[in-house]
């Protein structure tokens, strides 16, 4: 399994973004498996990284890699969305088709 | 008191009386193609020209390469700017490549966050937002959009950031934007207007309201110039306050200055009228030489005829145009109306005046190009040039052409007749089967003048005022016809004592 690479924005330390980074750890930890890489950028600190990547909405999630590119805006809290914003495929229905072969 | 900013373009800064709200964000809506991303981007860039105040340029639909492309035909060189440090882009154009998912609530933190590091970097004093709409299309949560713009208009605010936002509006005359963007940044409203009248587009500008400080009201015409951008026409903001002298000036005819009781005033305005063939064009001609014989600057706008045209009549009538212009103390410029809109007349117009600073100037002629305009752009362009012309202290001399060929007036005269100071009717005659013509002067202001109809005749040397047309009655309204010498005698002893 590839390593996903992740960096996700968030404005300061609202409760929006605690709720996102909260959010996204538990994507990670569930369907990932440790295979991940996450960066949390905050935009106030650093507002050109947010410039760079033409940044609107906060908290956005960028997936750099596998490839291709894809963006979540949000706090993340559907996850379903959020897994199909990303292309990942989640385990449980991996093995759930296994299990039909 | 709201202190007002300079905005630097021109016009507008008349009819808002000192420019936008300072510290204030003001709203911009027009429909597709009202020139609002030209407003915008003039509004930085004049800050930048004029008073060394940089600008942030938050684009939500094109993007920042395309917006510099396309500017700098106007002359504003964003590319450069930017490397100097005086313009910065926040480019929140979409991106082509992506749709992003949404998944839970979210806000423009980052947006915000960008356009405070833009006016921090540059030391901003302006930010420019182009458009409110194109952010409704690209994030789908309309309220969620609505509460945070709102938040972006306080942030400015608290910057102290003069802020001109654009948004779209689907019809002319209806809502003030769309998705009701007005409802937050409800305190500046300001409309451009793009709409087709008789085949023709008018563009106009109106402050629908500056809250707290005053500014002028109703629609003004503007005009979109290569070089320059919008340029707004203050008509009704001028001001009537042109002096006036009595130092008297030739008409180029002696006999006609002597009808005048003089000759024309320096800062008036004369309008002759008269049918198609009936001497316009020849008095404009007189009128030039009489300002030549003075030493007098003189210019010319020809609207009907080409200069060989030109050159080759006034050669009948004893008048070197060729010879005038190249002793440098004549311009004749020719040009067919439909070349231009109305608006773009009149600035071209004034450019030249400014330019080349005549003491007479001639229009030959109106009725021209009030065929390529609609009657309300028509009139605004006579009371701009009449206005630029009386506060040139210049002279002026317009021909408008009689749309029959006996008697009648023409619209242009409707429109004109108050503001100009002299009127001159030329009218033709038909007595015993031959056309002969009649000159009278209808009207001179603030002079005592000759009330008779008299004949003229032109010749090699020009214009020949004769005699009156004594026993003839009924020239005026077309319908000439002669009274026995008894009758007269009659008449003319009815109130003798």
């Amino acid at each position: 399994m590839q390593k996903y690479q992740l960096r996700l924005y968030v404005t300061g330390q609202t409760p929006r973004s605690k709720i996102a980074i909260n959010n996204l750890q538990l994507l990670c930890k569930n369907e990932l498996k440790g295979q991940y890489e996450l960066s949390i950028i905050d935009v106030l600190e650093r507002p050109q990284l947010a410039e760079d990547e033409k940044i609107i909405a906060t908290p956005t999630l960028i997936k750099d890699l596998p490839p291709p590119l894809k963006r979540v805006i949000g706090d993340l809290s559907n996850k379903e969305k959020v897994l199909l914003g990303l292309d990942i495929i989640p385990p449980s229905e991996l093995t759930h088709e296994e299990g039909a072969k | 008191m709201i202190k007002k900013h300079m905005t630097g373009i021109h016009g507008f800064d008349l009819i808002s009386e000192g420019g936008l709200p300072e510290g204030r964000t003001t709203l911009v809506s027009g429909t597709a193609g009202s020139a609002k991303t030209v407003f915008a981007v003039q509004f930085l860039a004049r800050g930048i020209i004029e008073r060394q105040e940089n600008g942030v340029f938050v684009t939500f639909e094109e993007s920042p390469v395309d917006i510099a492309d396309n500017m700098i035909g106007f002359g504003w060189d964003i590319a450069t700017w930017e490397s100097e440090g005086k313009w910065a882009f926040v480019d929140a154009s979409p991106q082509p490549d992506e749709v992003p998912v949404v998944s839970g609530e979210y806000d423009f933190g980052a947006l915000l966050a960008r356009i405070e590091h833009a006016v921090k970097k540059v030391n901003a004093k302006r930010v420019s937002v182009d458009s409110l709409a194109a952010v409704f299309t690209q994030f789908t949560e309309s309220g969620i959009v609505r509460t945070e713009l709102f938040r972006i208009a306080v942030a400015l605010k608290r910057m102290g950031i003069t802020a001109l936002l654009t948004a779209e509006r689907t019809e002319e005359y209806g809502d003030i934007a769309r998705y009701g963007v007005e409802e937050f940044v409800a305190d500046n409203v300001i409309i451009l207007r793009n709409s087709l009248a008789e085949e023709r587009r008018r563009r106009t500008i109106e402050i629908l309201k500056f809250r707290g400080t005053p500014h002028q009201k109703g629609e003004f015409p503007f005009t979109v110039l290569p070089d320059e951008g919008l340029v707004v026409m203050p008509l009704s903001a001028m001001e009537l306050k042109q002096k006036s002298s009595d130092i008297r000036i030739s008409s180029g005819n002696e006999e006609l200055d002597k009808m005048c009781g003089g000759g024309f005033f320096r800062d008036s305005i004369v309008l002759v009228s008269g049918a198609t063939g009936n001497g316009k064009t020849l008095m404009v001609a007189e009128f030039i030489k009489g300002g030549i014989q003075n030493n007098e600057r003189c210019l010319l706008f020809a609207f009907e005829e080409s200069r060989e045209q030109l050159f080759r009549n006034a050669k009948g009538w004893g008048v070197d145009f060729e010879e005038m212009e190249t002793k440098g103390n004549l311009k004749i410029l020719c040009m067919y109306p439909e070349v231009l809109g109305m608006e773009d007349h009149l600035i071209r117009i004034k450019r030249i005046l400014d330019e080349y600073k005549p003491n007479r100037v001639a229009i030959d002629s109106l009725s021209a190009l009030e065929r390529v305009s609609t009657g309300k752009g028509f009139r605004e362009f006579v009371i701009g040039v009449t206005s630029f012309i009386k506060h040139g202290e210049i002279a002026g001399f317009f021909t408008s052409t009689t749309p029959s060929l006996m008697g009648g007036t023409s619209v242009t005269e409707a429109h004109i007749s108050t503001i100009t100071d002299s009127i001159i009717l030329l009218r033709y005659v038909e007595m015993m089967g031959e056309m002969r013509r009649a000159l009278t002067v209808l009207k001179m202001r603030g002079s005592m003048h000759d009330k008779q109809i008299k004949e003229f005749n032109i010749d090699h040397n020009g214009m020949h005022i004769g005699k009156a047309f004594r026993n003839v009655v009924g020239i005026l309204s077309g319908h000439p016809s002669s009274t026995p010498p008894e009758e007269m005698d009659r008449i003319s002893g009815l109130f003798k004592e």
